[in-house]
């Protein structure tokens, strides 16, 4: 059955080969597709990632404090005791650190550049997924000791040395404050919001909020889950422990808010998603139109054969036989379409994705789902033609002219 | 001596809007075994409507038909079918070969609808039937690339194959010229002498007649004239003693 279905595809090469491009272009865009949504999600991923996947920051909220709600910075809620309190009884997070910003100026000699710092612990580095390019990081001694000691981001590297320096062990002003610098922050580039990530000096917080804020709160705390799939837990768990540690009531707002990265991740992996669903579904769209196709020529095919299907019926083919051929004809057709499609497909996304620099993906499921439609477009568009031609009159099939 | 086509009073009837067409107004007649039978009749005569008849390709509305002591009034489409693969050898006017299929696979065909044929058996059984009708040496060709008259032959050899108890053959001739037709007929008629095959040829062209055992005229849907030939030509010797192609 197989043979005979093969043969008369190969009669009609070209004729079959068109019939196929619309299973092709359609198969081969669903793949693409699909692909290519797979590993633009994955990009993202990484990129939001490499701020540390598991990160969750706690910020003051604006809670109501006699009727005037103030901006989260300027909230003195957060202190060390909230960093002791969670640390003593958290189990869902791997490190902790406080951060306090300030901006200002920073300057080495003639050169100067606007830029932050960053008060933080030894702990920040590894939360925040930050490398060290040159030099060390500071450690639990220089945070203890208020050392002045700092960690300078490139672009700020670029800004106030001269080309060919090397700042390490050199001495800066921030705000008049000098800090030493011992190491260099690894290139981050800018975010996913475009923010440069290397504007940046780091230094312990105590440092930062003797010598510079003079406060004894925090703007922020950054910690980290232990687990991607951990940050939700982890958040309402440090949610319970900070309404204890500020003594909140059973029904009062809470004073502080906790963002977590996969959040984030979450967030914007929902919006690729639907992407991805709805260019699949006009995809698909293309699919279908191909399996019509087959329909089409299907069609045409059983009126041109009518004579043949006549004199198959007056040696002795039955009806089931002329439906088994039609069909095997149309399922041939629309699987050796799928299977070009799909190579194709994974051809032209592993070609975009080489291209845009994103990581390989193949998606077995799309491939697999390609396959299971291909056959089903198959079975359902070369149905009717199929059943048309079995039903055929012999007599009358075989003076058709 | 077996009888091999048995009609009694077979009325065939035709629906054409609101005016019945009657066809065949009851025929009868009987086949033996190893007969050669023509069946003569201007158009109108229902000869086409018996040549359905006698294919099994359709039933008559009345009155009984035996194809090889088996009644053809109660068997479905399927069954129909399986009669036509097993027991029948149709020959078109214009041959039916399936194009761009060699002669092989061509006579091949009939034994694809035939389950208890293995795929060694159907090839085998090809060649011999392509020998037979003096196509050895044409096994792999397309019919596109034999004449009008090696084209017939693979159409014999199609019917040959499944071994039938009657060759059925509809204006076999009539898209030949007279020495192809004459070469069609000898061969016709050693399948009948050598080979006992039962043949039942349909056709208006007197001449063809003549090299048959038996004729029957049809006219208005009923036997006309039921003769026995007693001179049967040679389609052999009537080829040779044609004029050399003078036309060239």
């Amino acid at each position: 059955m197989l043979r005979l279905a093969l043969k008369a595809l190969k009669r009609n090469k070209l004729r079959s080969l068109l019939t196929m491009l619309g299973v092709i272009i359609g198969v081969a865009a669903v793949i693409t597709i699909g692909a290519l949504g797979e590993a633009s999600k994955i990009n993202i991923h990484q990129s939001l990632s490499s701020l540390g996947s598991h990160l969750i920051i706690i910020l003051p909220n604006s809670a109501d404090a006699g009727g005037a709600r103030l901006q989260g910075a300027n909230i003195a809620t957060l202190t060390i005791k909230d960093i002791d309190a969670i640390q003593q009884s958290s189990t869902l997070i791997t490190g902790i650190s406080p951060d306090v910003q300030s901006r200002g100026q920073a300057i080495n000699g003639s050169l100067n550049w606007p830029t932050s710092i960053e008060g933080v612990n030894e702990q920040f580095l590894t939360i925040k997924n930050m490398n060290i390019r040159e030099g060390i990081p500071f450690s639990e001694r220089e945070v203890r000791t208020y050392a002045k000691v700092c960690l300078l981001g490139q672009t700020v590297v670029d800004n106030v040395f001269p080309k060919g320096t090397n700042p390490v062990g050199k001495t800066i002003r921030f705000n008049k404050i000098p800090f030493k610098v011992i190491g260099i922050l690894a290139k981050k580039g800018q975010n996913t919001f475009g923010q440069d990530q290397d504007d940046v000096i780091i230094a312990p917080y105590t440092t930062v909020q003797k010598r510079i804020t003079a406060t004894n709160y925090f703007g922020s705390i950054f910690t980290s889950a232990k687990s991607e799939a951990l940050s939700f837990p982890a958040a309402a768990e440090l949610s319970d422990i900070l309404r204890t540690a500020h003594r909140l009531g059973k029904h009062a707002e809470n004073d502080f808010v906790i963002r977590t990265q996969a959040e984030l991740i979450q967030t914007v992996g929902n919006v690729t998603g639907l992407l991805t669903i709805l260019l699949t579904a006009i995809a698909g769209i293309s699919l279908l139109i191909g399996g019509i196709g087959i329909m089409n020529i299907m069609y045409v095919s059983v009126t041109e054969r009518t004579r043949e299907i006549g004199l198959r019926m007056s040696i002795g083919a039955r009806g089931i036989d002329i439906l088994q051929q039609f069909l095997t004809e149309a399922i041939l057709i629309s699987l050796a379409g799928g299977m070009i499609g799909i190579l194709l497909g994974e051809g032209i996304s592993l070609l975009a994705v080489h291209l845009l620099g994103w990581p390989p993906v193949i998606n077995q499921t799309s491939i697999l789902l390609s396959f299971t439609v291909c056959s089903f477009i198959g079975v359902f568009f070369g149905y009717y033609p199929a059943q048309k031609a079995s039903r055929l009159d012999p007599i009358e099939a075989l003076r058709y002219e | 001596m077996k009888t091999i086509l048995d009609l009694q009073e077979i009325r065939r009837e035709f629906q054409m809007g609101t005016e019945t067409v009657r066809a065949l107004k009851g025929v009868s007649f009987r086949v033996q075994e190893g007969e050669f039978v023509t069946i003569m009749g201007s158009s109108g005569s229902g000869k086409t409507t018996l040549l359905n008849t006698l294919g099994c390709l359709d039933k008559p509305s009345s009155g009984n038909y035996l194809l090889d002591e088996v009644t053809i009034a109660s068997l479905n489409r399927n069954e129909l079918a399986r009669l036509r693969n097993e027991k029948i050898g149709f020959v078109f006017q214009a041959y039916n070969l399936l194009p761009r299929t060699s002669a092989l696979e061509n006579v091949e065909l009939p034994l694809f609808y035939n389950k208890k044929i293995s795929a060694a058996e159907r090839r085998e059984r090809a060649v011999a039937a392509l020998e037979a009708v003096k196509l050895g040496n044409r096994l792999h060709h397309m019919p596109s690339e034999l004449s009008g008259g090696q084209q017939q032959r693979v159409a014999i050899a199609r019917a040959l194959v499944n071994e039938p108890v009657m060759i059925l053959a509809d204006e076999a001739t009539g898209n030949l010229d007279s020495r192809t037709s004459y070469e069609i007929m000898s061969l016709m008629q050693e399948l009948n002498q050598l080979q006992k095959k039962t043949i039942v040829f349909v056709t208006h062209e007197p001449d063809i007649a003549g090299f048959s055992s038996r004729t029957i005229v049809l006219r208005d849907g009923k036997v006309m004239k039921d003769t026995s030939n007693n001179r049967i030509q040679n389609a052999k010797e009537v080829l040779a003693a044609l004029p050399l192609a003078e036309d060239y």
